[in-house]
């Protein structure tokens, strides 16, 4: 269901989607015909306070078309996905994280208040330090805490609408994976491309990519074009989008070895969607069967881990071609908060039926051994008994919800495969 | 540009309505939902427009509610040079073939309703001497076919009198602008199946905008529809009575 009106359209629904970026089944009906409140026509800037730099919006407000109206201005959302097609009570849901999650945290740390649909019906303002731990529980709680229907977040000055980026490549994961870190010390952007399909001495080949906004006196005194060039992708289903591909890669790749590639001034929707910039999406048609994984690793147990990752995947001969790694700082405040401080890696995969099963479930069992956690708006085949034993938050996360909903009546395919509920 | 916009709470008509804030136009807002008027007031204000935006009530369902409406329009913003009315509903031939009140409803607000702000607002945009009123008619309006007859027919008749309007009162100062949309992604059309060419409101709002500065008294969007509809309107009657699009 779709409308302007989300207070209405989340009456009766048992979800609420936003654009449906979600790799994996979190915004995905739990049976067929269960209604689902579509939020994203419901896009009004409620205010926007340009002194103080706070935002409030309906929360299917999407975070391409806001950076638009802030750009101008000189403000930015703090933490942004690696896809502007996103709104903001997915965003809010799935507690994401970007390219600065080493300082600026996940969006939740930026959150001022949120007002929510309750599973009994009733509107509530949701602003700390009241309401502290419904918060918590909405932040990375994949929509089953309550329908999100305003957002109200604090906004990044930026002194200007151009990002300074610069690239190097490393020849091995050792190196990579020190560069980030070193990077990290410095620079608020960071993250990494690597080559999936690497092996021996060159495993982890890849590209460290970092930035920061650039200083009026080093950017163009115009804006930026604007990003939404490409047709707004409304009706693609996730699993229908474009794997990254091999041929991607080694173009970044030979781009960033040569001199001179080094340091060049991007423009924001560039650096921080590249995927969306570089159209994939149109292309994507027809392409199904992709979806994606990505886990933590905490980085006490160092860089094996990692490593056994691509060493899995390369056994299992899964054509997979490119991973994105990047280092995280602190936790996210959410209950279910994907973040915590390692090293977290997102790998494309195809869905070939059980080798794609078996494969998430040996990359599981990896993260298990390593004490770390899978990202569910990136997961479609973690097993329940998986889940579990990779989240010992699992337990309070579903008290809180006990005492929100005890009859479930909020509820997504993604709870029905993970958290037990009945469909 | 001083405007008046009667069905910009959503849909195309929140698109152009923030193209029109984003460059500095002045915007009142009319709606039949004065909460949903004053939230979008706010969002155009942030998108922004350049005096705060004033709302009023307004129902094509309700021809007591027009003239009040646009005289605190007026008043608000002293003179009014533009009025847009992308106000108007749907359904499918089905459901307004089966629900007679639905019928009613359609006809009256886009054909009754529509053509009665229409002739509300003229005298205040000819008395400018150089003023603009730009109306949504619909691609569905141009030949009858068999999924669409009954709004189509609504469509058909708002088109012959904005025809009518650009006829008889260009010369005088009022430029009419009749736009015929295709398939736009709005809440209108959510859960239909998207034909051919569907498209987003904005590139819709783009072209729209375009068309009100030329003051072009028809515009298809996406403009491929001319050539469309160029088409059906040449096919003979018994490919009318199999066509299914
Ligand atoms: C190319 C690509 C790159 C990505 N990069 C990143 C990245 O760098 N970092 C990152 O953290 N994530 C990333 N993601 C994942 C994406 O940010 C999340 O899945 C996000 O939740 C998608 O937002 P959405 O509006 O599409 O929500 P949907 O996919 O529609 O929904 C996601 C979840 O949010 C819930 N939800 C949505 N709206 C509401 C609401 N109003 N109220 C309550 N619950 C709601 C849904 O129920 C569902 O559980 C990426 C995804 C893609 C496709
Ligand atoms: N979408 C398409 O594919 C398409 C194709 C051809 C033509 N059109 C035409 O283009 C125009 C805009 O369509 P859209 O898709 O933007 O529609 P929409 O998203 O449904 O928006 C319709 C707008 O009209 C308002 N409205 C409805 N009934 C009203 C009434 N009785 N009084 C006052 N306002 C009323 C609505 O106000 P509320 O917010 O209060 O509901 C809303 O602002 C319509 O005339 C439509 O017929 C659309």
């Amino acid at each position: 269901m779709l409308g302007e009106d989300l207070e209405a359209l989340t009456r009766d629904a048992v979800l609420t989607r936003g654009l449906g970026r979600a790799y994996g089944d979190a915004a995905m009906p739990p049976r067929p015909g269960a209604i689902v409140a579509g939020s994203r026509f419901a896009d009004r800037v409620l205010a926007l306070d340009e002194d103080r730099g706070i935002l409030r919006a309906e929360a299917g407000a999407s975070l391409a078309r806001l950076s638009t109206l802030l750009l101008t201005r000189r403000l930015a959302v703090p933490v942004v996905p690696g896809t502007g097609f996103v709104t903001l009570g997915g965003m809010i849901a799935a507690d994401v994280h970007g390219k600065n999650q080493h300082v600026a945290g996940t969006i939740g740390d930026h959150v001022l208040a949120l007002r929510l649909r309750l599973a009994d019906g009733q509107i509530v303002e949701v602003r700390p330090p009241e309401h502290e731990t419904l918060l918590r529980a909405t932040l990375g709680g994949m929509g089953l805490t309550g329908h999100i229907l305003e957002v109200e977040l604090r906004l990044d000055r930026i002194p200007s609408p151009w990002i300074l980026e610069e690239r190097e490549t490393y020849g091995d994961l050792d190196g990579l994976l020190a560069a980030l870190l070193r990077d990290s010390a410095a620079w608020p952007f960071t993250v990494s491309w690597t080559d999936a399909l690497a092996s021996g001495r060159s495993l982890g080949r890849g590209v460290v990519m970092r930035g920061r906004w650039a200083r009026p006196d080093e950017a163009p005194a115009h804006d930026p074009p604007q990003g939404l060039q490409v047709a707004f992708p409304f009706d693609l289903p996730s699993w229908a989008l474009q794997p990254l591909s091999g041929h991607a890669f080694n173009h970044l790749y030979r781009a960033a070895a040569r001199v001179g590639a080094r340091r060049r001034l991007a423009a924001p929707f560039a650096f921080f969607h590249p995927l969306d910039a570089i159209g994939a999406w149109n292309r994507a048609y027809g392409r199904r069967g992709f979806t994606q994984y990505q886990c933590v690793v905490p980085r006490e147990v160092g860089t094996g881990p990692v490593a056994h990752v691509f060493e899995e995947l390369q056994r299992r001969r899964v054509p997979c071609y490119l991973a994105v790694i990047k280092d995280f700082g602190r936790h996210g405040t959410g209950l279910l908060s994907f973040p915590r401080p390692g090293i977290t890696v997102t790998l494309d995969l195809p869905l070939a039926g059980d080798e794609t099963q078996q494969a998430v479930d040996a990359l599981n069992q990896i993260v298990i051994a390593a004490g770390g956690r899978v990202y569910l708006a990136k997961d479609l085949l973690t097993r329940p008994e998986h889940f579990r034993s990779l989240e010992p938050r699992f337990d309070a996360f579903q008290a809180a919800r006990r005492d929100l909903d005890p009859e479930r009546r909020i509820h997504s395919a993604l709870s029905v495969r993970l958290f037990g509920d009945d469909a | 540009m001083k405007a008046v916009l009667l069905g910009a709470t959503g849909g195309i008509g929140r698109a152009l309505a923030r193209r029109m804030a984003a460059r500095g136009d002045q915007l009142f807002l009319l709606g039949r939902d004065e909460a949903s008027c004053e939230r979008s007031a706010r969002d155009l204000e942030a998108w922004g427009a350049s005096e705060p935006v004033g709302t009023a009530r307004c129902d094509l369902l309700d021809p007591s509610s027009f003239a009040p409406a646009l005289d605190q329009a007026a008043a608000r913003l002293g003179s009014l040079d533009t009025a847009v009315v992308s106000a108007g509903i749907f359904g499918t031939q089905e459901a307004l073939e089966r629900d007679a009140d639905l019928r009613h409803e359609m006809l009256t607000a886009n054909f009754v309703g529509t053509i009665g702000f229409c002739e509300a607002v003229r005298p205040r945009l000819l008395a400018t001497g150089d003023g603009t009123l730009c109306v949504f008619s619909s691609v569905a309006g141009d030949r009858a076919r068999r999924p669409v007859t009954l709004y189509g027919a609504a469509k058909a008749g708002l088109s012959y009198y904005l025809a009518g309007l650009d006829a008889r009162y260009r010369r005088e100062g009022l430029r009419t602008v009749c736009v015929k949309p295709g398939f736009v992604h709005t809440a209108m059309t959510a859960g239909l199946r998207p034909p051919p060419f569907a498209a987003e409101p904005d590139a819709v709002a783009r072209a729209v905008l375009r068309a009100i500065d030329a003051g072009r008294p028809v515009v298809y969007t996406p403009a491929i529809w001319r050539l469309v509809m160029l088409g059906i309107r040449m096919l003979p009657r018994a490919a009318m009575r199999r066509l299914e699009f």
